[in-house]
């Protein structure tokens, strides 16, 4: 159980402002932080691995202080693995030599070997992470901070500018890992779609303050809404069509045609993030055959 | 011709080299990551000798190791050390002459390389030395290279601190540019061409190195 009470002083675009954070996350949590920029979500997670200090305040995980009375726990002794923006795999190691060194055993153990085989990066292992594509490195700091076999798992934005493909690929693999290896995760992440389909739990962030928290239908869906089934998606079209409008809406990588009345999407513009809900009818489900 | 001066400009260059290698990580690592207020203070005194004249710096050491003084007696009397006009204070003044150009690539690289790379390091377990050594100086080794390059060159160019403090003994302090100096004096200026001809064909050959090094490394991204 990780026990924030938290109040640091940052400096942001708009002079200093105070994030104050009073939270508890249970083990085996995966939580994501969700707001725009500038809220403090990258600090809460610097906070937590101990690379930034509290002004006021303890960290406190299983009953152990991390930080309190301005003594703080080693980075080294906290078992997180952190998945930076940047990735931060190290330019003069080989993928494997990457994955090697995260892991706490000496010699080549099975555990990299399998990371390397489940993240599909063999035909990768003996190359250098500047030679490899943005998604590529991605793999390798993913399989990376799971050789670290962490406690807590720390992602900056991990999927951010990576093509749907590789992004629901990805989003299997980090689910399958926070699953098997019993990690406490900790995500910011800007795509709803992601939160919904990766967190049990949001925290929504703005101006250093948590303005709401719960579970992702909680926090992102109307509450009077109990639709037979719900998606959420992004608009990526809006047509006039005599009367209705139809509305392009794009569901992971599905793109589905909505029809509308003029005056329900008044205040619809392209790229917002919508809800498709239907409660009106029963909806057929049949297996695919592959 | 006399190889002796020769020889002893590339000892003393060498000598010199590899001490400041080995201070100057340290040195570049703790500036690096230090919040002290001292630190511009420290980072003016390494540069120093870049703007002073090397007489300045001669006479300096002149008169602080002078056995005639407090300081330069008592490395006499304890550590039975002269540095006057003998080789070892030659490495000694030549190492805070070269300092800046050793610590100058070794600290803009290492300020260069992203946080996250050390702070990844760290939580995945590893101290600072090991993080130092596994990770930071591997994506930095081009900068080492030329910090070795530059400082080994420097050292071979320098005239005026080796002048005030070694003065001219043949095989202790008579370096290649003193020699030259020497032999203008005495009219000989065969010999003078000699020493200046070979001197000028290394400084090419060596900065030469350099900046094909550094060329070589921007088209690989490294620092």
């Amino acid at each position: 159980m990780i026990e924030l009470v938290i109040k640091k002083r940052l400096q942001s675009t708009d002079g200093t402002m105070t994030l104050i954070l009073n939270e508890v996350i249970n083990k085996g949590d995966f939580v994501a932080l969700y707001g725009p920029s500038g809220a403090g979500k990258t600090s809460t997670l610097q906070l937590l691995a101990g690379l930034m200090k509290p002004d006021e305040g303890s960290i406190k995980v299983n009953d152990k202080y991390w930080y309190k009375n301005s003594k703080s726990l080693p980075l080294q002794d906290r078992n997180i693995a952190y998945m930076f923006q940047d990735y931060a795999l190290f330019p003069n190691m080989t993928v494997r030599e990457n994955i090697q060194f995260a892991s706490k055993e000496n010699s080549s153990t099975p555990l990299v070997s399998n990371l390397i085989k489940e993240m599909q990066l063999d035909e990768l292992a003996d190359k250098l992470p500047n030679s490899l594509s943005g998604g590529q490195q991605q793999r390798v700091a993913l399989a990376r901070a799971m050789a670290q076999e962490p406690d807590i798992l720390l992602l900056d934005e991990p999927l951010s500018a990576l093509d749907t493909q590789t992004r629901l690929s990805l989003q299997n693999h980090l689910a399958e890992f926070h699953r098997s290896m019993g990690l406490t995760t900790i995500m910011i992440s800007h795509d709803i779609s992601e939160i919904v389909k990766l967190a049990d739990k949001v925290l929504k962030l703005e101006k250093g303050k948590v303005i709401e928290s719960g579970s992702p239908e909680e926090v992102f869906m109307q509450k009077e809404l109990s639709g037979k089934f719900k998606f959420t998606g992004e608009v990526i079209n809006i047509k006039q069509q005599g009367f209705l409008c139809i509305v392009t809406v794009l569901i992971q990588n599905n793109q589905i045609k909505v029809i509308a009345q003029k005056t329900e999407i008044e205040d619809l513009d392209i790229g917002e993030k919508v809800v498709v809900a239907s409660k009106a009818f029963n909806p057929i489900i049949y297996k695919l055959n592959k | 011709m006399d190889w002796q001066p020769l020889i002893l400009t590339f000892q003393l260059a060498f000598i010199t080299t590899l001490l400041l290698f080995i201070i100057a990580i340290p040195i570049s690592h703790w500036l690096c990551f230090t919040k002290s207020k001292f630190k511009p203070v420290i980072e003016t005194l390494i540069s120093m000798p870049l703007v002073l004249p090397p007489t300045v710096l001669g006479f300096y050491f002149l008169l602080a190791f002078s056995p005639g003084n407090a300081f330069g007696s008592w490395l006499d009397s304890t550590l039975g050390l002269t540095l006057v006009f003998s080789f070892t204070g030659l490495v000694l003044a030549s190492m805070i002459y070269s300092l800046p150009f050793m610590v100058h690539p070794i600290l803009s690289a290492m300020s260069n390389l992203p946080d996250s790379l050390s702070n990844a390091s760290y939580l995945m377990g590893y101290g600072k030395w090991r993080t130092l050594f596994k990770v930071m100086l591997p994506n930095i080794r081009t900068s080492l290279i030329s910090g070795i390059i530059l400082s080994f060159a420097h050292t071979i160019g320098e005239f005026g601190v080796v002048l005030m403090i070694g003065g001219n003994i043949p095989g202790k302090t008579k370096v290649a540019s003193i020699a030259i100096y020497d032999e203008v004096e005495s009219m000989n200026y065969a010999a003078a061409n000699r020493y200046s001809l070979i001197l000028f064909a290394i400084a090419f050959v060596i900065l030469l190195s350099v900046y094909i090094l550094n060329r070589n490394s921007k088209n690989q991204g490294l620092l």
